[in-house]
């Protein structure tokens, strides 16, 4: 069993590394979404380095391509970057290693970074998987903003119309999006009322809850109820880090040196 | 067109286990056939068009070959980002067919004109965009896509058009190739999709000596064929129900050009291309009376 602890901590100093070295933006909803990361990646995913072609294997969208940096993290911790040097390489001229998540890159199912794409393809997934009977899952993390984009509402009345039960959503609902918080942009309340009534099983759990994240999630990985899951994960952008919580600042900055000492200390004692 | 288009995906489909058919909740009395041979292959994604492309993406990426249908404007344009990032970035094995070419929907108002598509498509990195003239190239194009991996788009007319390779007969179509119809001197009728059949009246009427030939595939062309017909004949004229922008007779122009400069042919050829001249026309009509208000014709060429 992985200790999650550890792990979403160390997927914190990377994404705080790689922004601060490479001047790259997104680290508050890199911070948001770690510790859903952590026990994904740590415990609930049938995934694994050394066979990432595996029809078997689970399947995850990372709809939050612009918070890249905490999936490369997680990938590197576990293994799946084997040979390549993803700070050195993060953002530079030739590799694939953008600021928004390559699908050139092992481990990584589907680019994203244009938001709303990737619960429609991991729908189209799920169903080509449920009609081979072949009991794996269909994970797909979004973010709280790209709710604004009809196409997701396409994909959420499809999956529950086509009984996508091999599908699970996590959001993570930092409440804050690029322009101000998601209830001035565009409010979501009441969001698990709002999957409900799309025929969806919902939980909502304190995202920063590892214990919660890996109970909710590991149940829905088993359960096939005939509905598709949603997991609303209540999460703080930029959490870990006090100065950077729940400011919209830090979905743009990239972090200072002087930042990095005083994030660090703050992470590396949590 | 469309009825032996979709009729021979479903001989395809009881040989080939890959094929799958996905609708935008179109396809009354057409895709009937298909759905009830195939019900494991074959899924209504409802009228949500962007969403029915992301699920073809998903179900290629598992191992199909997946086909998204519905009507003109809808599986091409409205999804055109879908289509940019997941499909063609990806290299899906994902083939949109939009039926309804240009003005086939004609009575029903702009909202069925397809009139842009071929330059939306044919801008796509690893896109191959086929047009077929009749129903003989619709069912070689069926075969094509079927047997294609990657990215492909068919443009279908709807019913009723005449057979243009009826005397002949064609074997297959292959892109960057051109077919020709009628045999001539000097001057070269190009045409594609459902505009190839009224050029071949045009010109058997004209009593000219020009030559025409169909194109399948827009864009994409085999260069030795470009170069022959480039050096071959002196004038050119380019035929197609789509605006006048960056559509198939700007393709051939561009590829000419390209040549050209390569130093590939003797002399730039006098194009001209016939189009519609960048405008929405917002009136009802028969698919013949909008081509004519158009000015889809080879009237008023005085080569």
């Amino acid at each position: 069993m992985t200790d999650f602890h550890t792990f979403s901590k160390q997927i914190r100093l990377r994404v705080l590394e790689l922004c601060n070295q490479k001047r790259t933006s997104h680290i508050g909803g890199a911070f948001s979404v770690a510790d859903v990361l952590a026990v994904l990646y740590g415990d609930v995913l049938d995934v694994h380095p050394e066979k990432i072609d595996d029809p078997s294997r689970d399947r995850l969208f990372y709809s939050k391509g612009h918070a890249c940096t905490a999936l490369y993290a997680a990938l590197e911790l576990r293994g799946f970057f084997q040979g390549k040097d993803l700070l050195k390489e993060f953002t530079e001229n030739g590799s694939y290693f953008t600021s928004h998540i390559n699908h050139r890159l092992p481990g990584v199912e589907l680019s994203t970074g244009s938001l709303g794409h990737a619960l429609g393809v991991a729908c189209g997934t799920a169903v080509a998987c449920k009609r081979r009977q072949m009991g794996n899952t269909v994970c797909a993390i979004l973010s709280d903003g790209e709710l604004d984009e009809g196409s997701n509402w396409e994909a959420i009345l499809f999956a529950a119309h086509n009984r996508l039960d091999n599908l699970m959503v996590v959001i993570d609902f930092n409440k804050i999006q690029s322009f101000g918080t998601v209830k001035e942009v565009m409010d979501l309340d009441p969001l698990a009322d709002k999957f409900r009534a799309f025929n969806w099983d919902v939980e909502e759990v304190d995202g920063h809850s590892t214990e919660d994240l890996q109970e909710v999630l590991t149940r829905f990985k088993s359960a096939r109820s005939g509905r598709p899951k949603c997991l609303i994960a209540h999460t703080v952008k930029g959490k870990g880090v006090s100065f950077m919580e729940n400011d919209l600042l830090w979905h743009y900055r990239s972090p200072s040196d002087q930042d990095v000492q005083r994030a660090r200390e703050e992470l590396e004692s949590a | 067109m469309r009825n032996t288009f979709i009729n021979t995906l479903v001989e395809l489909a009881a040989a080939q286990d890959d094929l799958f058919l996905l609708c935008g909740d179109l396809g009354y009395s057409v895709l009937e056939p298909f759905a009830t041979r195939f019900p494991d292959r074959f899924l209504n994604a409802g009228i949500a068009e962007q969403n029915m492309t992301t699920v073809a993406v998903g179900l290629a990426r598992e191992g199909y070959n997946v086909f998204t249908y519905s009507i003109g404007n809808f599986p091409t344009l409205r999804c055109m980002e879908q289509i940019r990032y997941d499909v063609c970035y990806h290299e899906a094995n994902v083939k949109v067919v939009a039926v309804g070419a240009g003005y086939a929907y004609g009575p029903q108002g702009v909202s069925h004109h397809t009139t842009e598509d071929l330059a939306m498509m044919r801008a796509l990195p690893g896109m191959t965009v086929c047009a077929p003239a009749d129903a003989s190239e619709a069912r070689a194009a069926a075969a094509f896509m079927a047997r294609h991996k990657g990215p492909g788009y068919v443009r279908l007319n709807k019913s009723g058009e005449p057979d243009v390779h009826a005397e002949v007969g064609i074997a297959d179509i292959a892109p960057g190739k051109f077919i020709p119809v009628i045999n001539g001197v000097d001057t070269l009728v190009l045409a594609t999709g459902a505009m190839v059949q009224p050029m071949m009246v045009e010109v058997r009427q004209s009593g000219r000596n020009w030559a025409l030939w169909s194109t399948p595939f827009v864009g994409g062309y085999d260069r030795d064929s470009m170069v022959r017909l480039g050096n071959k004949f002196k004038r050119i004229v380019t035929v197609e129900e789509h605006q006048l922008n960056c559509g198939f007779g700007s393709s051939v122009v561009e590829c000419l050009s390209d040549l050209y400069a390569e130093g590939l042919l003797a002399e730039m050829p006098r194009i001209k291309r016939v189009a519609v001249p960048n405008i929405f026309i917002g009136a009802s009509g028969t698919q013949e009376y909008l081509r004519k208000a158009a000015g889809l014709t080879l009237n008023g060429i005085d080569w």
